[in-house]
């Protein structure tokens, strides 16, 4: 019986998950810029992460990024650096750094910020043109960020 | 120090794709076999501390078949609408009877004015681009209504003025009484706008020559305005690219013929002194 009620109210918050999750405002660098907790205390899914990396709508890394590994999302931009050996390159806890705001690491990078959701100077509404209001929601979701950096920890130069 | 290392690192793995691409081809653009367009200069003095010493017309980084669309008037789709605008340019219009003809005879009499502009207008205490210059005579002498700031009627007139100065050195100036306007223009270039915290800077400047995504990143002319989009199939005002661009930062654009645009077009117009006249241009 109480367990019973235990389960329904971990589904009317939405998730277990859900509660544990870091919000934007949350997030807590160390020293080194990076982010060692996973934002929703679960592994990302790095089959997941590879299709919102190439996916317009989504992450649109290949905007400005190649990555061999992701040679069926067509016309790589090269605004920023190639990722094939990032994983190499970066612990876990940096990469999730960069992806939520790269600007830690690199100051004054042109690289956005996938998990802000203030503090834009004439934020609109997605792209639209027309204003949006603050909060807005953050470009990323924390679960599609742990995917994207269980990607990118794949991306080693053998 | 490890931070230190590691940006060295990243500067380099940037530095060398930008090394190989933001040479745009070196083709020269003569139109109709004759008429020779400068579409590489040095930059002029204000931009020195931008780093940029080769300023590039953005038909340097378009493929090879939109380019030739530039090159020979019968081509050009976009000299369909300055025929268009030549009938406006006859068209009495409004309560006092006129027609752009009647106070200006022939378009060529505007030769010279699309390199000027914007430009300061001293009995109405402001600066003008040539749109707010169309409708101040339409309102005030015609007695006609105002076109809408960027659309299809105003583009059209645009390129038929432009036309008249093809070839001649762009040359807006930037100090005496607009030196306050270009100095908001050159402030909305470098100030980084919506939730992907962006500026003109960070693409036009920082990036051109890179490729984002599909789209080869030019350095943000406006000599070719007003430009024929293949993506749209019709003629693009400068207002319009600028509210594009700011769109695509994800954030609240400002309005076609706001204050603000008119400052940006003089910043931008002045990053362009030296360049041909180039509008209509063909772009993708
Ligand atoms: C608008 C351009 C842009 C977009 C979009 C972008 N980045 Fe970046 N990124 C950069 C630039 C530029 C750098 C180099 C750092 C600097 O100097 O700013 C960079 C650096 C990085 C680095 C470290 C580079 C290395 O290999 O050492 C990683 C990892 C990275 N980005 C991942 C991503 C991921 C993942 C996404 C999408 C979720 C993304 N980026 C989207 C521009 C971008
Ligand atoms: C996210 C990147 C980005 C930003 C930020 C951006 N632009 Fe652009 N812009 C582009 C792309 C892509 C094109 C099409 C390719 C080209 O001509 O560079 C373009 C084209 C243009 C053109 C047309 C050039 C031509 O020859 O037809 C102008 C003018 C221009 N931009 C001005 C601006 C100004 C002014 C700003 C700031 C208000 C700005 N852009 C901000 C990406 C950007």
């Amino acid at each position: 019986m109480k367990l019973t009620s235990v389960t329904l109210a971990a589904v009317l918050i939405g998730s277990t998950a859900f509660a544990a999750e870091v919000g934007p405002k949350e997030v807590k660098y160390n020293d080194d810029t990076a982010i060692e907790m996973s934002l929703t205390g679960m592994a990302g899914d790095p089959t997941k992460g590879a299709v919102i990396m190439g996916t317009k709508s989504k992450g649109n890394c290949v905007a400005c990024h190649e990555i061999t590994a992701l040679s069926n999302a067509p016309f790589q931009g090269n605004v920023g650096p190639i990722l094939d050996g990032a994983g190499d390159r970066w612990s876990a806890g940096e990469l999730r750094g960069l992806v939520v705001n790269a600007k830690m690491m690199f100051e004054g990078s042109v690289m956005p910020s996938f998990y802000q959701v203030d503090g834009f100077t004439r934020p609109g509404n997605a792209y639209t043109g027309k204003a949006g209001k603050e909060p807005l929601a953050p470009l990323l979701s924390a679960q599609e960020i742990e995917d994207v950096v269980a990607f990118l920890t794949t991306l080693k130069d053998e | 120090m490890k931070f230190k290392a590691l940006t060295a690192a990243a500067a380099l793995l940037i530095a060398m794709p930008v090394m190989s691409l933001a040479e745009p081809d070196d083709d020269h653009l003569v139109i109709n076999g004759d008429l020779e367009i400068v579409t590489k200069t040095a930059a002029p003095a204000h931009m020195e501390e931008t780093g940029i010493d080769t300023i590039m017309s953005g038909w340097h980084f378009r493929a090879d078949e939109t380019q030739q669309l530039e090159m020979d008037d019968f081509d050009n789709p976009g000299m369909i609408f300055v025929d268009q605008a030549i009938d406006s340019w006859n068209a009495v219009e409004g309560s006092a009877g006129k027609s752009c003809a009647s106070c200006h005879d022939d378009p060529s009499s505007m030769e010279g004015v699309r390199a000027v502009y914007p430009k300061w207008n001293e009995a109405a205490g402001e600066v003008r681009t040539i749109a707010m210059q169309v409708n101040d005579c339409r309102t005030t002498r015609m007695g006609a209504e105002a076109w809408k700031y960027d659309g299809g009627d105003m583009a059209s007139m645009e390129a038929l003025i432009s036309v008249q100065s093809r070839g001649m050195p762009v040359n807006v100036a930037i100090d005496g009484p607009v030196k306050a306007v270009w100095d908001q223009g050159k402030e909305l270039y470098y100030t980084r706008t919506g939730q992907l915290d962006l500026s003109c800077a960070s693409c036009h400047e920082q990036n051109y020559g890179n490729m984002i995504r599909a789209d080869h990143l030019s350095q943000g002319q406006i000599n070719g305005f007003p430009t024929y989009r293949l993506k749209n199939a019709k003629l693009n005002t400068v207002h319009a690219r600028f509210k594009g661009c700011i769109r695509d930062t994800r954030a609240e654009t400002y309005k076609p013929g706001s204050d603000e645009f008119v400052a940006l077009e003089l910043y931008v117009a002045s990053r362009g002194n030296g360049l041909s006249v180039e509008g209509p241009s063909v772009r993708n």
